[in-house]
């Protein structure tokens, strides 16, 4: 086969694949907008449904978005000084540790929950707040944070850098902000990222953690899948991407922008 | 530059690491103000350890001092201590360009931002990189991320700065020219210096005094000249230069030396003829380096010696040369 006749089978290949992941994405949104999705396109389009989830779930979007940034901001200030503490340390001391916080990653987010249920489940304010779900994310997230601030921290001479810093005079805390974090920048941002995307897109966890009260974007999901017509199930899906996908766009770029 | 300079003085200044590793004997070392000292020795001696404990990135054990001047800085910071440092990987920061890499110091010290653009230019300009000064430091070569790295030890006037094997990561030409350019900006600037090296030739060629180490004490401190003439032990001898020992019972022509070991540098043997010669060696390998040949000589079956070739004679290998030692400038060691 000549080089051509190589590419064109190729790039069929990546075609099917893209189209198998993306048909049933196009689908649903398509569902979302459609009068009736069994009678099809021929009964027309529409933004009843959207209207009427946002009316059903405003809340649940902005608690799910609460919940993300929240969640983030712990995970930064927790992450990153973690993350250098355990770069700074080294030895086998700091991989125990760094073992022992990517735990809950290889752990069932169900058995996360339910150990969080059992400890804290009696603190009644606390269990119906929305702080609890945050709690388990925070949980579920952090080593996502701590490990790609890590490598990046290992990827470059930072003690090295520090000492020249120190040695012209800056303090420990004007070489952290001034050295240690702008080098740190794309670790980062791709930790942020998946932090963020993680916690909302989150249901393990959060669907044994959430009540009637707090309900996030996944929860309130399967909620409309399972209660409600599949036209306003879709209708949230659409609006599910609408929200994160430029959000992860933005990040993306943001961290592309540093290379 | 600073008007006054600084002297140095270390008291019992010892290195015990935490995990029990002895890296520096109690040393007492002096240093002039204005001075450039060179610590010489194979890795391991422990000349870093003791430049870290100078600049404050390593604390001297128990008792151990540090005087700057008349000022005890041992429990002084090292971002409080005022000293200019290049490391051997030259530390510089990725995230900033040349020209704020150099202001870095003077910006932690919150100088007038006017007066950071001038002294950065005539930094700048002092180092021959006024074209750099907006690149990013991964697009610099490695002589020229040694000029900003000096560049930026220097902008803060530092009273002492510390060298750290800073020409190690540079290929040899590079390395010569730099030591130059290096050697002419410190007795420029009069300033305190301690250079930390394993390379011979840079200590000889940049030290007022060199310090030789090893295993973490001092062997000799001296002149560059005197260290080379007059080694006190034969760790230095061996360290500095190449050093020929030969039994003085193989001498012909001399009965004073029996039984006696002689020390003496290649420079100091010569070839003769035969009625004038102490010894009758084989040539075993010759190196032509340009200015002068190296020939690696068999005086008896198996030991040998290295024996500097006349001016643009060639020697053949298994040829027979006649030697003379010249007795003036034998190395004496102390007992």
């Amino acid at each position: 086969m000549d080089k051509k006749t190589i590419f064109l089978v190729q790039l069929f290949f990546a075609l099917l694949v893209c189209s198998f992941l993306v048909i049933p994405v196009f689908l649903s949104v398509l569902a979302g907008v459609t009068q009736n999705f069994f009678v099809g396109i021929k009964s027309g389009f529409t933004i009843r449904w959207i209207v009427e989830v946002l009316n059903l779930y405003t809340d649940t979007i902005y608690l799910s978005l609460l919940i993300a940034i929240t969640c983030l901001l712990l995970t930064l200030i927790i992450g990153i000084p973690a993350a250098y503490v355990l770069a700074r340390v080294g030895g086998r001391i700091s991989r125990i540790i760094e073992e022992i916080i990517v735990l809950p990653v290889a752990v069932p987010g169900l058995a996360i929950a339910l150990a969080l249920i059992i400890i804290y489940g009696g603190f009644r304010d606390f269990r119906t707040s929305w702080y609890f779900i945050l709690v388990g994310h925070v949980l579920y997230t952090l080593p996502f944070m701590v490990r790609s601030v890590l490598a990046v921290l290992s990827s470059f001479n930072f003690k090295e850098l520090e000492e020249g810093a120190a040695s012209l005079g800056a303090s420990f805390w004007t070489r952290f902000f001034t050295i240690v974090l702008p080098n740190a920048k794309s670790g980062i941002l791709a930790g942020s990222l998946m932090v963020f995307t993680l916690s909302i897109g989150e249901f393990n966890l959060t669907w044994m953690l959430h009540t009637p009260m707090t309900k996030t974007l996944p929860v309130g999901l399967a909620d409309s899948y399972a209660s409600m017509r599949l036209e306003v199930a879709s209708a949230y899906t659409l609006i599910f991407f609408i929200m994160i996908i430029p959000l992860l766009l933005g990040m993306q770029l943001l961290s592309k922008d540093k290379n | 530059m600073e008007k006054g300079t600084t002297s140095i003085n270390l008291i019992n200044c010892g290195k015990t690491f935490k995990d029990g590793t002895r890296a520096l004997e109690k040393i007492n070392l002096n240093i002039k103000g204005g001075e450039t000292i060179v610590l010489l020795g194979p890795s391991g001696c422990g000349k870093t350890t003791l430049l870290r404990i100078i600049a404050g990135l390593e604390e001297p054990d128990y008792s151990g001092q540090i005087v700057f001047n008349n000022e005890n800085v041992t429990n002084l910071q090292i971002e409080k201590r005022n000293v200019g440092m290049v490391f051997q990987s030259y530390a510089l920061f990725p995230n900033m360009n040349v020209k704020e890499n150099i202001g870095y110091g003077l910006k932690v010290r919150k100088i007038d931002k006017n007066k950071i653009e001038d002294r950065v230019s005539e930094m700048l300009n002092m180092m021959h990189i006024d074209e750099l000064s907006s690149r990013k430091i991964d697009q610099l070569s490695g002589g020229q991320r040694q000029r900003v790295a000096l560049a930026r030890a220097i902008a803060v006037r530092p009273r002492v700065l510390l060298l750290d094997e800073p020409l190690t990561a540079l290929d040899a030409i590079l390395r010569d020219r730099l030591r130059v350019e290096i050697d002419s900006l410190l007795r420029s600037l009069g300033i305190t210096t301690i250079y930390v090296t394993h390379d011979q030739s840079e200590a000889m060629a940049l030290g007022d005094r060199i310090v030789v180490m090893s295993n973490g004490q001092i062997s000799q401190i001296g002149t560059p000249r005197n260290i080379y003439y007059n080694p006190e032990n034969e760790f230095v001898a061996d360290f500095i230069g190449t050093v020929n020992r030969i039994s003085g019972n193989n001498l012909k022509n001399l009965t004073s030396f029996e039984g006696q070991e002689l020390l003496f540098r290649p420079e100091d043997i010569d070839i003769v003829e035969k009625k004038y010669s102490h010894l009758t060696g084989v040539v075993k390998a010759s190196f032509f380096l340009g200015e002068k040949t190296r020939l690696i000589v068999n005086y008896n079956s198996t030991e040998q010696i290295s024996v500097e070739g006349k001016f643009k004679e060639e020697y053949k290998i298994g040829s027979e040369i006649f030697l003379k030692i010249n007795l003036d400038t034998l190395i004496q060691l102390p007992n």
